[in-house]
């Protein structure tokens, strides 16, 4: 993992986490800004799969557990293609607030990965 | 966007009243990331260090089973399983919870460190998933409640 990358990675998603919240509460139905949002932290997480397949080939090995890594990083891409399939085939207030929870999911998940990657007893 | 907006207030209430509508979706949201997550993180610390605290994995993966149910029981719109399966998961939060402080010996704890590898779902109420468990079966039976009471008034 790249310390710079990851903490951005998890300022996005807390970011994307608070707007989401904010827009789904002060009730409005999912819309490109929200779901573009969560696509975003999509895309940040597809990149630090890229970055964690190269990084031990360039000398940056994981101190923690690859698999467990690996189960947060996999469950983790899941996360907001659901939120995003929910939110397009339910339109209402409340599916803004589930992009949100999941956005804040990621951002959760992000740094417990970087736990993993950065700490051998994790 | 701006048209569509307008319209809504008038669209959502009546989905709003039934259990697993309106805020309801948001509970089923954060209860499956929970269940996942209590589920996902129980199985790799029963595969990969089962002996390092076997009663506190068990209860781990025990709670993550009941958050599933719950999970399934509020997106069904089984109240009385979802009304179960909560206050099980409150008293779980608080007993557990109490011991993992009090005797931590007890359930095979060697350190209480939230984020640590023998962190489980229910130890220091849940401070390794940010109290989550602790907090939700609270919101989730307020929830149920309100639910029902709005039933029976409207």
């Amino acid at each position: 993992m790249i310390a710079g990358f990851t903490i951005a990675q998890v300022v996005v998603a807390c970011a994307a986490g608070l707007l989401c919240l904010v827009i789904g509460l002060a009730g409005r139905r999912p819309n490109d800004l929200t779901l573009g949002a969560v696509v975003l932290v999509e895309l940040l997480l597809l990149a630090q799969l890229v970055i964690a397949l190269v990084a031990p080939g360039l000398g940056n090995h994981p101190a923690g557990s690859v698999p467990l890594f690996y189960v947060y990083l996999i469950s983790g891409l899941l996360i907001p293609p659901l939120a995003v399939f929910w939110a397009l085939i339910e339109r209402t207030r409340w599916s803004t607030v589930v992009l949100g929870v999941a956005a804040f999911a990621i951002a959760v998940m992000v740094v417990r990965m970087a736990q993993i990657w950065t700490q051998q007893s994790s | 966007m701006s048209v569509s907006q307008n319209t809504e207030s008038s669209e959502t209430p009546a989905p709003a009243r039934r259990t697993g509508g309106g805020v309801g979706r948001v509970l089923v949201a954060v209860y499956a990331v929970l269940a996942i997550a209590a589920t996902g993180r129980s199985v790799f610390q029963i595969i990969d260090r089962f002996a390092e605290a076997p009663v506190a994995f068990v209860l781990s993966a025990t709670a993550g089973v009941i958050y599933l149910v719950a999970t399934i029981a509020l997106a069904a719109r089984l109240r009385r399983l979802a009304i179960v399966t909560i206050t099980v998961e409150l008293i779980g939060v608080l007993v557990v919870g109490t011991l993992s402080l009090l005797a931590p010996a007890l359930l095979g704890l060697d350190s209480l460190d939230p984020f640590g590898r023998e962190s489980t779902v229910w130890s220091a109420y849940g401070a390794g998933y940010l109290l989550v468990p602790l907090v939700l079966p609270v919101l989730g039976l307020l929830y149920l409640r309100s639910a029902s009471s709005r039933r029976a008034t409207g």
